[in-house]
């Protein structure tokens, strides 16, 4: 999981009166609806088994994933990083909240999805030829895992919790979101081993 | 970090080996360094001096729930295809930790950085 890089990090907003934000939600509560019909969507997939729906879930769930991680990290940080900073205090307000909702759905419906659809498959059977590639992919999901639940997601959440406040602390925002800058690059990494390793599973 | 790390490589492991017979050694090991090295950091934290603890409990009791929920269907997906006996019970342990573990990630960094006020004076 990633959001994007937004380094709100100018001290001088801070010496003068507070930067004007807009009211948000931490997380929206409606869009813990649309969780929820993911989800049960999810589980009704896996209950019955098929291997086009659960195929569909994988595949729609690791694209829009990959999709993401990417596109954020490498092109639309970039370009908030060079926004004025009232403007990226008002992206950010926008766009993190949403991304505390989609990544976890993402990753959750990916992994389940594609543990069902290595079942299916018969691809988890260690005498499959194309064995050795799902063990790569956990790995690379493994190191995402990591770097995204262990680094990002609490970043993510701690930078929003400082914007509620009266007077955000630009330092301890900037301190934050450095760890997406400097993820950005394993991040990518991953995505791309990402894209080889199952492009080879589906072709063959 | 490194605790989620030691939880995440004993689920690739017993991934990787399932459906067949896998050795529940090295898996359990995994399981049982991350779990210490997570009560080590609560016990380090426990001791902190000033922090935030409301804070801490307030995002952390939210996250539980998110990542409960999140454990509950990587769950359901090994039941449903018929993981059973001691992977099973290992991999739903290690799923415990998980769920554990990440919320208190994320209630650590919010609440460290969370304004406390200063202890009175007589106390």
């Amino acid at each position: 999981m990633a959001t994007t890089a937004v380094p709100i990090d100018a001290p001088e907003a801070h010496a003068g009166p507070p930067v004007e934000r807009p009211d948000f939600e931490i997380v929206p509560r409606r869009g813990l609806i649309v969780v929820a019909v993911v989800f049960v969507g999810l589980v009704a997939v896996i209950a019955t088994n098929k291997l086009w729906p659960v195929t569909f879930l994988h595949v729609a769930g690791g694209a829009a994933w990959t999709t993401l991680d990417l596109f954020l990290g490498f092109v639309l940080g970039p370009i908030i990083g060079r926004m004025p900073v009232p403007a990226r205090i008002e992206f950010t307000t926008r766009l993190m909240p949403k991304m505390v909702l989609i990544m976890p759905t993402v990753v959750a419906v990916t992994l389940a999805a594609g543990w069902q659809l290595a079942n299916l498959t018969g691809t988890l059977q260690s005498g499959n030829p194309l064995h050795g590639w799902i063990v790569a992919s956990f790995i690379v999901v493994g190191v995402l895992a990591v770097v995204a639940l262990g680094l990002l997601e609490p970043a993510n959440i701690a930078v929003l919790v400082e914007l509620k406040k009266p007077r955000p602390n630009p330092a301890v925002i900037e301190g934050l979101m450095k760890r997406f800058i400097y993820a950005a690059g394993v991040l990518g990494a991953m995505q791309v081993a990402t894209l080889l390793i199952m492009t080879k599973l589906a072709s063959g | 970090m490194g605790s989620l790390a030691l939880i995440l490589a004993g689920g690739i492991y017993l991934s990787s080996h399932l459906p067949q017979h896998v050795p529940l050694a090295p898996a359990a090991v995994l399981l049982a360094a991350s779990a210490v090295l997570l009560a080590g950091n609560l016990a380090l934290l426990a001791r902190v001096d000033g922090f935030a603890w409301a804070k801490f409990f307030e995002v952390a009791k939210w996250s539980l729930l998110a990542y409960a929920v999140i454990s509950g269907l990587i769950e359901y997906s090994f039941v449903r295809n018929h993981v059973s006996g001691g992977p099973l019970v290992v991999l739903t342990l290690s799923l415990v930790v998980f769920a554990v573990h990440v919320p208190v990630l994320i209630g650590f960094t919010v609440a460290r950085y969370w304004d406390v006020e200063p202890a009175p004076a007589d106390a």
